[in-house]
């Protein structure tokens, strides 16, 4: 077994230092562009972007050639809302950089982003090759809690520890998932995101009227600061309800530069996002809304990006009555941006490409769930002209598949990240290979490589 | 259930005579009867073993006589039919062979060409109806978390019926189910196994005769929930010192109603122990009759648990999660142990850091019984899925596991683990025709189950709103349970 992963890796030498030109020839290019899809085409990367997408495309002289014998070649998934690479371990505090519990909107995730993450190998694994580290509330965010301990019974209510919870997470990052990078946080301040039903309800003292009324009050102080700062640095100014901090990282928002991420669920509550998008001049980003579809053409006309997870169905709680099966082919039906997400769970990254299939068995076209998961996430974020598709120009970030990539029965053979190919190893993967292989005199501990 | 009981406390009551034979003073009464009751059975409810509490009143819906002709048919007892043909008459599986099986007269035939046949799905560790959804405090019946002994309590006694889960699961194919309580506690209560049919009660769904679960936990739950309030346990060591005091005291109390029991079959006086809830469900465990399921993540916690088992005479029937089943399952199948695990959800907590996706592929190369089970009210709609990725994880190292094996994963192996493989999880001639036709390869994430049978009566069919149920709680609600082609 071992020798066959070597054989794998052997096809292209690593490299860490510079990209090579690579052609990736006999793959079935799934390019989320006008070329659609080539069923048995050539890709050539080289200086860190894609050089040539298609049917009889020469490979230059000198490049590494990669026979995909027939795999999928897509642009390199994208995960649309993540805690990867800021976050290690859920139930160990001290692992996770995605919340606040003091500041609000202005946290900056992209002080916690760590390259040492034992995630990141193990996300490029699932075929990611980028990711949005988005933060949460306290105490909330941290998808599902894969455990009976019925830990939320126990939790003694409340916030988080530290007074109410802040009404705003802080401020989401996009980062590379590249190995042997000393920074990959490739954008900073890119959303604030904001909780609005019943977790916005609940930071603000219990009810939806209060959030949206202090949310919208959050928002004119921003403006006022921005105003006049001198001001405020005067202590001229009337008292605002944030702290500098966040109202500085409010002002791009009110200005329509940088986007509000509304985490939201329920039909009414997602009309009341638009309509304070609407009224308040923003740009946001919906999140979760299970009930979009009863909604959907309201969400289209707004022109509003929805990341969401397609296996919700079940009324878990009174904002998610309405979850069902084909929310996302409906959303898309109906002329949404669709970005399909697994659990925020960052140790179940795979999910998101299994949830683009489920997505599939209920009505969303095929190729609108490839989207979901590469150019539908790179629009909504603002990064298409880089990444997404398979299009010349564009930064070399593509997966090579052994069959198709939403199906259970595949994997990614060689990932790719700016032109350069990454190393196949991950903690999980040690994991297996000591244990799958035959037992020795001496513990595993001792034998890695065995005879 | 009945004979078996019987059976298990002649057994013993021997083993009470050999113990009580040295002492021959008629113990003083401390309750009840004593002095009088010698020949007379107790007063109602006294004696755990006497009737059935909670019976089942399950009767399975009304069907027809059917035939499933051309399908490709996973029998999970190790085969795959090409062009296969599954014959189910008055509930029961009547017989399973290839293309050249007859189908009798007055069978209703239905064209399986292109779909699948599988044993109907089953979940071994399930907390629908107990943590239903909406998931709300006034509905948080999981846990009775104020004590790190609750063996008392029963699973069943939590279970709301009209959770909507039930109705979501059924749809992926799900037909049979244990609810377990939660991990709060060292012993966390009974289990109850239901036939995922809709019901006004509980008692509705109860699987007849299927045996009782006792829920233990390992690890990290436990001590963070009572050590966080002061008391034990607090650490690892304190969960196996909880357990080890439980057994002595479950020992006992068999000991004690073993020499009861040989007294007044003698005709002897003798005074009846005070029936004790807690005990009855662990002495029932050292009794044989109970199956112990155990909520444990690490390999070497589990090496402690099948030690602390063989220290007192009772068996594991499977560890539940076992994120490390892949460093120990020469050792589970040793033990004849099963262990219930996820694909590959892992690292959320330290316990279940070293989770892979390969893990039950590996343990079941090395023997052990695998089951790849939900724990949540998502994952039970697509356990599909959950073993096919299971499965491809072991593909990708070599190990060669087909559909034909790892349909066991999903159906007869957690049959096994729950007490219930005489009667389903597989699709074999007597057995109850439980199964689901899926729109293709059930190991694809593009198939369904698009027509689901509980003892050979049709449960749920996607195509037709007619077997499509509701919970009364999603009447005139915004999505109103709707299901899709």
């Amino acid at each position: 077994m071992r020798h066959l992963l070597i054989a794998a890796a052997a096809l292209v030498p690593l490299s860490s230092a510079s990209a090579q030109t690579v052609a990736i020839i006999n793959a079935r290019l799934e390019t989320l562009s006008s070329q659609g899809t080539i069923a048995k085409g050539t890709l050539v990367l080289q200086n860190g972007k894609i050089l040539a997408v298609g049917v009889g495309v020469e490979a230059p002289a000198g490049a590494v050639i990669l026979d995909a014998k027939g795999g999928v070649v897509t642009p390199g998934l994208i995960a649309a809302s993540s805690n990867l690479t800021v976050s290690e371990i859920d139930a160990v505090s001290e692992t996770r950089d995605d919340r606040s519990g003091k500041l609000s909107a202005g946290f900056d995730i992209q002080y916690g982003v760590n390259p040492g993450s034992a995630m990141i190998p193990h996300a490029r694994q699932s075929g990611l090759t980028r990711a949005v580290a988005t933060p949460v509330l306290s105490r909330s965010g941290g998808g599902h809690v894969h455990d009976d301990s019925g830990a939320g019974d126990f939790a003694g209510g409340g916030g988080g520890g530290e007074g109410d919870p802040p009404l705003f997470a802080g401020q989401a990052a996009i980062v590379s998932l590249a190995s042997g990078q000393s920074d990959l946080v490739l954008g900073a301040k890119v959303a604030v995101a904001l909780d609005l039903g019943q977790a916005g309800a609940a930071a603000a003292g219990g009810s939806r009227g209060a959030s949206l009324v202090l949310v919208r009050a959050a928002l004119e102080d921003a403006r006022a600061f921005a105003r006049n700062r001198s001001e405020y640095d005067e202590g001229d100014s009337r008292e605002f309800g944030l702290s500098r901090i966040d109202l500085e990282a409010l002002v791009p928002v009110v200005q329509g530069k940088t986007p509000l991420l509304i985490r939201v669920s329920r039909a009414s509550d997602i009309r009341q996002a638009l309509r304070l998008a609407r009224e308040e001049k923003l740009k946001i980003i919906l999140e979760g809304a299970e009930e979009g579809w009863m909604v959907a053409s309201e969400i289209a006309a707004a022109g509003v990006g929805v990341l969401m997870d397609p296996q919700a169905n079940l009324p878990t709680s009174f904002e998610t009555l309405g979850s069902r099966l084909d929310n996302a082919a409906r959303l898309q039906a109906a002329g949404v941006l669709v970005a399909v997400m697994g659990s925020r769970d960052y140790t179940n990254l795979r999910q998101a490409r299994f949830n683009a299939g489920t997505a599939v068995a209920y009505g969303l076209p095929y190729q609108a769930a490839l989207a979901s998961v590469t150019l539908n996430p790179a629009r909504i974020w603002g990064i298409a002209d880089r990444v997404g598709s398979l299009e010349k120009g564009k930064d070399a970030d593509v997966v090579l598949w052994s069959g198709d990539p939403l199906e259970t029965s595949s994997w990614p053979v060689a990932v790719f990240i700016g032109g350069v190919r990454q190393p196949d190893g991950s903690r999980p993967f040690e994991l297996r290979d000591r244990y799958a292989a035959p037992l020795s005199a001496y513990p595993q501990a001792y034998v890695y490589e065995r005879p | 259930m009945k004979t078996r009981l019987t059976t298990a406390l002649a057994v013993s009551a021997m083993m009470g005579l050999a113990g009580a034979c040295a002492s021959t003073t008629a113990a003083s009464p401390t309750s009840g009867v004593a002095g009088k009751a010698e020949t007379r059975p107790l007063p109602a409810g006294l004696d755990g073993a006497t009737g059935e509490a909670f019976p089942s009143t399950y009767s399975p819906l009304p069907s027809t006589s059917t035939a499933i002709v051309g399908a490709t048919v996973l029998t999970a007892d190790g085969r795959q039919i090409e062009d296969g043909v599954v014959l189910f008459r008055d509930s029961r599986i009547l017989a399973v062979g290839g293309a050249d099986t007859s189908v009798p007269e007055g069978f209703a035939v239905i064209d399986g060409k292109g779909r699948w046949v599988t044993p109907g799905i089953i979940d071994a560790h399930s907390h629908l109806g107990v943590y239903p959804s909406p998931g709300v405090s006034a509905r948080s019946d999981g846990n009775e978390g104020i004590d790190p002994n609750t063996a008392n309590v029963w699973a069943e006694h939590s279970i709301w019926p009209q959770d909507p889960g039930f109705h979501r699961a059924r749809a992926g194919g799900v037909t049979t189910l244990q609810i377990l309580p939660g991990s709060a506690n060292l012993f966390g209560g009974r289990s109850v196994t239901l036939r995922n049919v809709p019901s006004v009660t509980m008692q509705g769904m109860k699987f007849p005769g299927a045996p009782y679960g006792l829920k233990m936990a390992c690890g990290e739950n436990p001590k963070r929930v009572y050590g966080g309030k002061g008391r034990a346990p607090a650490t690892a060591m304190g969960n196996v010192a909880g357990y080890r005091k439980a057994w002595i005291e479950a020992a006992e109390y068999n000991r004690k109603w073993g020499d009861y029991r040989t007294k007044t079959e003698k005709g002897e006086k003798a005074d009846a122990p005070k029936r004790d809830l807690q005990l009855d469900t662990l002495s029932g465990v050292l009794r044989g009759e109970i199956l112990v399921q155990n909520h444990c993540y690490r390999a070497d916690e589990m090496a402690v648990m099948v030690d602390v088992a063989k220290e007192f005479g009772y068996r594991i029937t499977m560890f539940h999660h076992a994120s490390e089943a892949y460093k120990v399952g020469p050792l589970l199948a040793k033990e004849n142990i099963c262990f219930a695990t996820w694909a590959d959800w892992a690292g959320f907590k330290m316990e279940s850091l070293d989770g892979i996706e390969a893990n039950a592929a590996i343990a079941f190369r090395a023997g052990a019984c695998t089951v790849i089970h939900s724990d949540d009210e998502t994952i039970t709609q697509r356990l599909n899925q959950e073993a096919a990725i299971a499965m491809a994880a072991g593909n990708r190292i070599g190990l060669n596991i087909s559909p034909a094996e790892a349909i066991a994963w999903i159906t007869a192996n957690p049959a096994k683990a729950m007490g219930i493989g005489e009667q389903t999880g597989s699709l074999v001639p007597g057995k109850r025709a439980d199964l689901v036709i899926w729109s293709g390869n059930p190991f694809s994430v593009y198939s369904v189950a698009q027509t689901v049978f509980i003892d050979g009566a049709v449960a749920f069919d996607r195509r037709d709103p007619k077997f499509q149920p509701k919970s009364d709680f999603e009447l005139g609600q915004p999505g109103e349970g709707a299901f899709h082609p």
